[in-house]
């Protein structure tokens, strides 16, 4: 089975992001990125399901800026067998990464794709439902297990109560959550490896999918502060503040 | 301006959600129809017309809607969609698993997790784990929406209950099929409408040692929650999680018990009203948004603490 795993260069997830001087986005220039975790995730699963024998080719794919071939370097460092960068200084908002995946997917006929639940910089959540939304493929997102048996997969997904167990049939989405494996570091062998292996690089126009922004950013801020809290001496203290100055028990 | 709200419950009762998903809905207008799609999901729908602002109830009542899969979810919205300017549901594990599918279906952008409502194409919503806010536009013709649902108060009762119609159900899709639920059984509050949550991290050692949180709790009538590093060390299921990928709480009375603070925990806990910190580390992140912090072993604290309430 060949599968395609989506991967997106965010900010790394431990740097304070702050907002830019003029207010129009977040101050990216000079810092720390990273794979997006739940991207990690996604390779990781996609590395092990090919060491398990289910898997005979890892396809992994970026869209955004030159820098982005760095992201797919480490995922290829991590196992994948090729990448692919589709080219773009635009903000691509999720409907549009969905619409280019969408194309990616009908030159390379992959059995699954398999993407992070989220990025950790927009938190927007949707690219995965999208995808498998205008290819009218099933999808099973927020999943921490997955067994592929022959047309169809068996799949755990998180659910606010617990776990919901699925049988999806294939080809099909699914996007990851962080139960679903420990992604292992890259070693410096591997990384040399990486460099070998083969990177495209298209434009968004060569596969014919508009990527315009949809949603326009009027204004970015920090969040109100919260007030200095009180460093309280004991326990009986901390009961009597509770009970007669916060009044909430 | 027509809206639509897609309700979450369980067949018998609404999720706590759906009040203040219409509550965000009662901001962009006054015509407020709400699905509510199950099977024998009766009392769900009575429920939802007895909440105030709501026009009507349409309730969709077949068997392949006993579970809300994502494929049939959107497939139904979808056969009522172009009625509606916004289509509003809560943004918990329910919305985000189906709306990105109407959205793309729509050829419409989805606006995630909104916390405020500027205007009919204008919305807040917070960014990189709720440390930043951003203001957004959308001229898209119909507004898809996710809403958090600690970001609005919820609508209250209505004087007189809505009008309650039939929406015919699409056929089941047949693209996944479920299988069964593995549910955490708890007699206590649900994370995301408990008034007080007591949450443990890391610094608790052991699922074994949640029982002292459990027995504050009790005291308490409080739901008990846990950080990504407790569950990660499987001292808890996953659905304790409260953070940034797991749930946005934002109750009376937070207690953070052994845990550090990380980005990704303080993001789904800082808008509580009261928080109270327990950590033995004078260090510890979780101070600078805590109102009230006790530099102490928890060991001793906690049970302390339940003795004396």
């Amino acid at each position: 089975m060949k599968v395609l795993v989506a991967v997106k260069r965010v900010v790394d997830p431990n740097v304070k992001v702050r907002v830019k001087a003029d207010g129009t986005g977040v101050e990216t220039a000079n810092i720390k990125m990273a794979m997006n975790p739940f991207c990690e995730i996604a390779i990781e699963q996609a590395v092990r399901m090919k060491e398990a024998g289910t898997v005979t080719e890892i396809v992994a794919v970026s869209i955004g800026l030159p820098q982005c071939q760095e992201t797919l370097r480490t995922a290829l460092a991590m196992g994948a067998d090729r990448g692919i960068l589709v080219d773009t200084n635009v903000d691509v908002q999720p409907l549009a990464v969905a619409k280019v995946l969408k194309a990616i997917v009908a030159k390379e006929q992959p059995q699954l794709v398999i993407m992070g639940k989220q990025a950790v910089d927009n938190d927007c959540n949707q690219s995965g439902q999208m995808l498998a939304a205008l290819l009218g493929w099933p999808q099973a997102a927020f999943i921490s297990k997955l067994t592929p048996e022959g047309d169809h997969a068996e799949v755990t997904r998180e659910v606010d109560g617990g776990l919901e167990n699925l049988t999806i049939k294939l080809p099909a989405v699914v996007t990851t959550d962080l139960r679903l494996n420990e992604p292992r570091y890259v070693t410096l062998p591997n990384i040399m490896k990486a460099k070998k292996k083969p990177l495209e690089v298209i434009k968004p126009e060569a596969l014919g999918v508009d990527v315009t922004p949809r949603l326009t950013t009027l204004k970015v801020q920090e969040p109100p502060k919260r007030g200095a809290g009180v460093k309280l001496a004991d326990v009986a203290e901390l009961v009597n503040k509770l009970k007669n100055e916060a009044k909430v028990i | 301006m027509a809206i639509l709200v897609i309700a979450e419950h369980d067949n018998k009762q609404l999720k706590p959600g759906a009040a203040n998903t219409i509550a965000a809905a009662s901001k962009l207008g006054n015509e407020i129809d709400v699905l509510v799609a199950g099977h024998q999901c009766g009392d769900a729908a009575a429920a939802a017309a007895k909440i105030a602002g709501v026009t009507k109830v349409l309730v969709s009542d077949a068997p392949h809607y006993a579970v809300p899969l994502a494929e049939n979810m959107a497939a139904l919205v979808l056969s009522i969609a172009d009625k509606y300017t916004h289509i509003l549901a809560p943004a918990t594990g329910f919305g985000k698993n189906f709306m990105p599918r109407v959205a793309a279906q729509l050829d419409v952008a989805q606006i995630s997790d909104i916390s405020g409502i500027e205007s009919a194409d204008t919305f807040v919503r917070p960014i990189y784990a709720g440390n930043i806010l951003t203001t957004v536009q959308s001229k898209d013709r119909i507004k898809v929406i996710t809403v958090r649902i600690t970001g609005f108060d919820p609508a209250g009762a209505a004087a007189a209950a809505a009008p309650i119609e039939n929406l015919a159900p699409v056929a089941d899709s047949g693209l996944s099929q479920f299988k069964g639920h593995e549910l955490t059984k708890s007699t206590r509050p649900e994370l995301s409408a408990a008034r007080v949550i007591v949450s443990g991290g890391r610094g608790m050692g052991s699922g074994e040692n949640f029982k002292l949180l459990e027995a504050l709790a009790d005291k308490l009538g409080a739901a008990v929650g846990a950080s990504r590093a407790a569950v990660d060390s499987g001292f808890v299921p996953n659905d304790y999680q409260v953070g940034q990928t797991g749930k946005i709480v934002a109750p009376e009375l937070y207690f953070a018990v052994g845990i550090s603070g990380a980005i990704q925990h303080l993001a789904g806990m800082k808008d509580s009203k009261v928080i109270v910190a327990i950590n033995k580390d004078a260090e510890a992140p979780i101070f600078q948004v805590a109102n009230y912090w006790l530099v102490e072993d928890l060991f001793k604290a906690v049970p302390e603490l339940t003795a004396k309430l």
